[in-house]
């Protein structure tokens, strides 16, 4: 990123795969210490049920708009340069990218937590819903209550970060 | 008072539609009440209703609890707990 361009949150609700080793390297500049990525992959198999192409819908206008909200709390949260999260929707193969967030910072830490903040909290609140089909039909993914603890550690202000 | 709604994933599914524009009675004045005149309609939203719990309510864009206040052409969106990621 620029230098000293100011701490950004940037947000794309896209239908097309992303270069995850060109979106690192666009955070890369003289005064980023550290960049923390996660992505998210599409699984072949969700519980026994084996997965041939997922159906990711979402809320156009609400979507980017919780997820730049999601980053924005992150930059008041932690010290850090830049949040830039990509969601895919659409249809998917397993094997296929489905998400990127990426954080900049000076030092790791902040850039490590908030990441794990970001995807803790796009897992709970972005409105995207999967579809997974197959050979034994077609289903809508349950909500996992492990999504929403692991949200809810973030509230807790003994946890960690 | 006019309302702009809309339905996804499974609930749009159970109700056949992803939006509709409704005239909804002076007595519907927040986001339960609404849900509640909804299903009143009878099927499918009785039964949409009935069949996909929990549902999420969002006002304008913002998940809203029931107690929410509705104003004239919001935009109402009513879906299952989110699962992207």
């Amino acid at each position: 990123m620029a230098e000293g361009a100011p701490a950004a949150v940037l947000v794309r609700v896209q239908e097309a795969d992303f270069d995850p080793g060109r979106e690192i390297e666009a955070l890369r500049g003289r005064s980023t210490g550290a960049v923390v990525s996660f992505v998210g992959i599409a699984r072949e198999f969700s519980d026994a049920f084996a997965v041939e192409r997922i159906t990711l819908e979402h809320y156009p206008g609400m979507t980017e708009r919780c997820l730049e909200d999601i980053g924005r709390r992150a930059l008041a949260r932690w010290n850090l340069l830049a949040v830039h999260i990509i969601h895919r929707h659409g249809e998917l193969l397993p094997g296929d990218r489905i998400v990127l967030v990426a954080t900049a910072s000076t030092h790791r830490d902040a850039a490590f937590e908030a990441c794990r903040y970001v995807v803790d909290f796009l897992k709970t609140e972005a409105p995207f819903w999967k579809r997974e089909a197959g050979q034994g039909g077609a289903r809508w993914v349950e909500a996992k209550q492990s999504d929403d603890q692991a949200r809810e550690r973030w509230r807790d202000p003994s946890a960690p970060g | 008072m006019q309302l702009r709604l809309m339905y996804f994933a499974r609930l749009r599914e159970a109700i056949g539609r992803s939006q509709e524009t409704v005239q909804v009675p002076p007595a519907v004045t927040n986001l339960g009440q609404l849900r509640a005149w909804l299903v009143a309609r009878g099927d499918p939203w009785e039964q949409a209703f009935a069949r996909v719990q929990p549902v999420r309510i969002a006002l304008d864009q913002v998940v809203s609890g029931d107690e929410t206040p509705l104003h004239g052409d919001a935009e109402v969106a009513f879906f299952p707990p989110v699962t992207g990621g």
